[in-house]
């Protein structure tokens, strides 16, 4: 099993490569004209939906599907399954790309980003009932942590003594800094969930719950494996490797498993506090609830359905999951989010430029640290 | 895979339990009025739109007119609150019915803008008043997602914005006077006072003129309560508050968080045993030390 990582090598500057860095020009020229105009000029926001896109899309959805560094972290270093251990790079690489940029995305959407240097400083003033305060120091530790994480890889072929000895240090202290690793994404993805509490009667009641904290667990959960195996089979194809099978199969049930729990915690919880007569309606928010729901069981009915997936099989079940875990979040952040009569929100197209070229600048460095960098097993042999 | 599953879900639950707490957790205590608290009655039947409130609220607070709504620029003539209005005269008409209201931050007992406020740039101050501090506000808009009046507003255009809300007049009040809309209300349907007098009045005013009004102060109990109270001749609903829920907004997040965070023990307990299984694991696997 053990497959030494290496970097993937071959030309950086691709065709479709081209196409990525054109994607992130375009997105950060924009981004510099939005600090230009304000707000209100660059994006479809208002005093009804002062939370758009980019908070709900880059932020709130993004960094779940960028909890696979988190999910695979559980299999390999709690349950012990070291086999599993090539999954980790890729997957902490994906994580630290995801979170930076959901990161960025925050420093974008804020007002006055010139005072985000007192949120982690000014412990002083900390509002310690504030779930968000949480969610930003989190992130922003998290980040560090993840970039911390991915280093030995980073420095695997370094040769300057003074890099060595990081990397020495890094590989002593490193247990301490996953185990930070694990923790900070169980308590900011969780209070992901506890930020729209506090939207109280604004929220619809199939999203209101005392329990989205469990709920917001459980889908990064399940996002998080499903973006390992989508991630694996998708370089498997893509870089001509020797995808990790059976590995896959077992992350992908993990993330299915995961699914139907959500789904069963939440019908109990809607049934228990009576809110499952909204269920009944369908208006749209009846609907969007039983698109959620179905997004979470496909994927069941189609493991069940074929108990010796393929690598296609595996990535059409990865898809549905991340799609229905990436739904329930963009539903509980905007459209179950009711500020009343007469308010719409719809992105501007600078808006929707942002962040695809926030993503493609993420996929744009995916690739580079790939083909630099010791991130990727099962180069080499037979695809 | 079925060991590793069950194995899986058990410590899944380990950590479920940690975020599950909420309904184990103790019952937060329902906010009180600070003894201070002073406050609005606003009085609907009394209020003939005159607008005299908006005029002197911008005054009082250098706001600049919104000549967006009517006149082709030449009034200033807000139609809700906005990055430039602190405070509105709205009026709702419909099938035979009609009703001005007025409109601004209800400076609510347990508000939900405060509890969502990372370095508390909104908070509860003197006299019961949220106020604002620019310098502690990083813009993240999460107050006004989580208003259930809709009351803070951003202002939109500016490339520095801030939020813009009413803040009682606060630096009136230090100085012993009145707010600007109270003071020059030509028919007292907006008097200020203090919270426990306001109440009072209210409760009179329906005593002694029954059939009058709705039955009932608008903000004495809804949402955990609100220092400026609203009477009024049409139901509360039809003049834009939405919820009459007696909860305050803040008291389901809070009661859920503090469950899990409580002493932060949950965090550092959590950490200590992640750490500690990875240690374990380690020594296990010698050969795995040199990979990271």
């Amino acid at each position: 099993m053990e497959t030494k990582a290496q970097p993937l090598g071959g030309p950086l500057f691709t065709r479709g490569y081209y196409v990525l860095l054109g994607l992130a020009v375009v997105g950060i020229a924009l981004i510099l004209w939005r600090f230009a105009v304000g707000l209100g000029a660059a994006t479809g926001l208002s005093d009804g939906y002062p939370l758009g896109l980019w908070i709900a899309l880059d932020v709130v959805t993004g960094t779940a599907l960028a909890c696979g560094g988190y999910a695979v972290a559980f299999v390999v270093y709690i349950f012990n399954k070291g086999q599993y251990h090539p999954l980790v790079r890729p997957a902490v690489l994906t994580s630290a790309l995801g979170y930076t940029i959901g990161g960025a995305s925050v420093i974008i959407d804020i007002g006055r980003p010139w005072n985000v240097w007192k949120v982690p400083i000014q412990f002083w003033h900390w509002n310690l009932n504030s779930s968000l305060l949480e969610v930003a120091l989190c992130i922003m530790a998290y980040v560090v942590v993840l970039w911390i994480e991915l280093s030995p890889a980073l420095l695997e072929n370094a040769k300057k003594p003074i890099l060595v000895k990081i990397r020495n240090f890094l590989n002593k202290a490193l247990i301490w800094i996953i185990a930070l690793g694990m923790l900070l994404p169980t308590m900011h993805q969780s209070s992901l969930g506890s930020l729209m509490m506090l939207a109280g009667p604004k929220l619809h009641p199939l999203w209101l719950t005392g329990w989205l904290p469990l709920l917001f667990l459980m889908t990064c959960l399940a996002m998080g494996y499903s973006i390992v195996v989508f991630e694996s089979v998708f370089s498997a194809t893509a870089f001509h490797r020797k995808p990790e099978t059976p590995m896959l199969i077992n992350l992908q049930k993990v993330a299915v498993w995961l699914g139907l729990a959500f789904v069963v915690v939440r019908f109990i919880d809607l049934t228990a506090n009576g809110n499952i007569r909204y269920a009944t309606k369908l208006d749209l928010f009846g609907t969007m609830f039983w698109i959620e729901t179905v997004l979470w069981i496909l994927p069941l009915l189609m493991m069940l359905a074929n108990p010796h997936p393929n690598l296609g099989s595996l990535f059409r079940q990865a898809i549905v999951i991340a799609f229905a875990g990436a739904l329930y979040r963009f539903d509980t952040y905007l459209v179950a989010f009711q500020p009343g009569p007469g308010w719409h929100y719809f992105p501007t197209v600078p808006e929707m430029f942002i962040s695809i070229g926030l993503i493609s600048l993420e996929l744009a460095g995916y690739v580079a640290i790939v083909k630099r960098f010791p991130i990727l097993g099962g180069l080499g042999e037979k695809a | 895979m079925s060991t590793d599953r069950r194995g899986f879900f058990k410590n899944i639950a380990a950590a479920a339990t940690l975020t599950a707490i909420p309904t184990a957790a103790l019952a937060r205590e329902k906010h009180k009025a600070p003894a201070d608290a002073v406050g609005l009655l606003y009085d609907a039947t009394k209020c003939i739109g005159c607008k005299a409130c908006v005029v002197k609220c911008k005054e009082v607070n250098n706001l600049p007119a919104d000549t967006d709504g009517y006149g082709g620029g030449l009034y200033d003539a807000p139609n809700s609150l906005n990055g430039t209005t602190k405070n509105v005269i709205q009026l709702y008409k419909n099938a035979g019915e009609e009703s001005f209201v007025k409109k601004q931050c209800m400076h609510c007992i347990d508000p939900a803008c405060v509890g969502a406020c990372m370095l508390g740039a909104l908070q509860k101050s003197k006299f019961g008043v949220v106020a604002y501090d620019p310098d502690k506000c990083v813009g993240c808009r999460y107050c006004q997602a989580v208003c259930p009046f809709n009351v803070p507003q951003f202002q939109w255009t500016k490339i520095a914005p801030r939020i813009v809300k009413c803040e009682l007049c606060k630096d009136r009040l230090a100085e012993g006077e009145e707010p600007g809309c109270t003071e020059v209300c030509p028919r007292k349907a907006v008097i200020f006072g203090s919270y426990a007098d306001l109440l009072d009045e209210a409760h009179k005013r329906l005593r002694e003129n029954p059939g009058k009004y709705v039955p009932k102060v608008y903000g004495e109990h809804e949402l955990g309560g609100t220092q400026v109270l609203y009477l009024s001749h049409i139901e509360f609903e039809k003049l834009g508050f939405r919820f009459s829920q007696q909860r305050s907004v803040p008291d389901l997040q809070q009661t859920v968080s503090h469950g899990i965070y409580k002493g932060f023990a949950g965090p550092v307990a959590l950490y200590a045993l992640l750490g500690a299984v990875m240690f374990r694991n380690r020594k296990k696997n010698p050969e795995e030390e040199k990979e990271s």
